[in-house]
């Protein structure tokens, strides 16, 4: 099991070493997470403001679609795919150290994002940032396994948000209920029921996503 | 290949069919009682929720085909799964459709967030359409074959997680203003018609499944042979 760590924790510090040494990803998503806030400012009439508190969770949603876009494609491109999938570890160490890879990414953009966020429309609460970290883990799960399917296709970076989106309507909606609700605790239950249920279906079946 | 014997069944399928169907849908407009709220307009309800979990029945069986691919890896499983999902996509649409007719007559609207069955499937609906996006960008094999019985198998966890989730949003984006719940207390007359219905529906699913394999199967064959002679 020790291994088994040990293996998923070096392909995570892989993709975060290699992010830090090309800087690819980070700034792109931070940049964007910001345009996006400034973008639905001028979205919203000043009767509308409440609702920035939901756009939010769009702009953690899409935020993460760009993250886990790019997740495979160096392997792909790289054909370090084939040659992780021989290596003598088990197959869903490397869904787990893409989960925590990406989960990182997110993390260090939402520390800009969440700031921000109540800077321009007044505002963070804990439950948000509650849920924004119990819904990170559903995200990435999920998506960490599509990710992987919509590489090996031909319409790799169409498809991506077309298989994420209506598995994120789960997400949105607990992050939303925890941001807006008197007791969060009910949404935040939720969200974690999310993470277990996907995680653990992420986990068992993202062997056969990778195997031929 | 058993052609003759599976097509024996298929007769006896459609015949079936036929007459639940027909036998359903007669129960529905001539014997079961006028409902005292909605008027006639209800008897679309013995055709609405029928395919609804019709709907839900293939997008289970096409799982349960997902699930058998990828414990026994055999590739016959990997067609009828497809299949499966296929015949409750188009359930689904029809449910989307007979439920936004049975709301523009009894609310006025063609469609209402407020309809729990509806938000469902339209959400199912982006996510199943999304499977055959996945499948055509993806080249025929093993590889194809396990992506799409993994994404099937995600089909089944969302169903449940999503029907929570829309029932945890109506806190905090609409209370529910309509209620529609002919399934309380319903008059025995009301439940066999819709189990005869309902019945006639999953027989209809079952022969279009057949067929459409059949007929796939043997698209399959041809392009077997014709690789073959060529």
């Amino acid at each position: 099991m020790s291994g088994y760590i040990r293996d998923a924790a070096a392909l995570a510090r892989k993709d975060l070493l290699l992010e830090l040494r090309g800087k690819e990803l980070l700034p792109a998503m931070a940049l964007f997470v910001l345009a996006m806030l400034v973008a639905f400012r001028f979205a919203l009439t000043s009767e509308q403001e409440a609702a920035s508190q939901g756009l939010l969770w769009v702009a953690i949603v899409f935020t993460a679609l760009l993250a886990l876009g790019r997740a495979f494609v160096p392997e792909r491109e790289q054909g370090i795919l084939d040659a992780l999938v021989l290596a003598p570890c088990d197959r869903s160490a490397i869904w787990l150290g893409k989960v925590l890879a990406t989960m990182a990414f997110l993390l260090v953009v939402e520390a800009v994002a969440l700031p921000a966020f109540g800077l321009f429309f007044g505002g963070v609460s804990w439950a948000t940032v509650a849920a924004v970290v119990l819904a990170n883990v559903g995200i990435c799960a999920v998506g960490t396994l599509l990710a992987a399917m919509a590489v090996a296709g031909r319409a790799r970076e169409v498809l991506l948000p077309l298989l994420f989106l209506p598995l994120a309507i789960p997400v949105v909606v607990g992050g939303v209920g925890a941001t807006v609700a008197d007791d969060p605790a009910r949404y935040l239950a939720f969200l974690g029921l999310y993470d277990g249920v996907f995680a653990i279906l992420a986990w068992a079946t993202f062997e056969y996503v990778v195997v031929e | 290949m058993s052609t003759s014997s599976s097509n024996r069944s298929g007769v006896i399928l459609a015949v079936a069919t036929f007459v639940l169907l027909g036998g359903g849908i007669a129960l529905a407009l001539l014997w079961a009682p006028e409902d005292a709220d909605q008027g006639p307009s209800q008897r679309i309800f013995y055709i609405h929720v029928p395919l609804a979990l019709t709907a839900y029945a293939c997008f289970f069986w096409g799982a349960w085909k997902g699930l058998r691919l990828l414990w026994t890896r055999e590739e016959r499983y990997d067609l009828e799964g497809y299949t499966a999902v296929h015949m409750g996509l188009i359930f689904g649409l029809l449910t989307l459709a007979t439920g936004s007719i049975w709301a523009k007559i009894s609310w006025g609207v063609w469609w209402s967030w407020g309809e729990r069955q509806l938000v469902l499937f339209l959400i199912l609906f982006l996510f199943y359409s999304a499977y055959f996006m996945l499948r055509y960008s993806l080249e025929p094999g093993a590889s194809r074959a396990n992506i799409s019985a993994v994404y099937a198998l995600l089909g089944v966890v969302l169903i449940p997680v999503s029907f929570l989730a829309i029932r945890l949003a109506e806190n905090f984006i609409h209370p529910v203003v309509f209620t529609r719940d002919v399934q309380d207390n319903l008059p025995t007359e009301m439940l066999v018609t819709f189990c005869v219905c309902l019945a006639g529906m999953l027989a209809l699913a079952a022969t279009l499944y057949q067929n459409e394999l059949l007929g796939k199967r043997l698209d399959e064959r041809v392009r077997e042979l014709r690789e073959v002679l060529q």
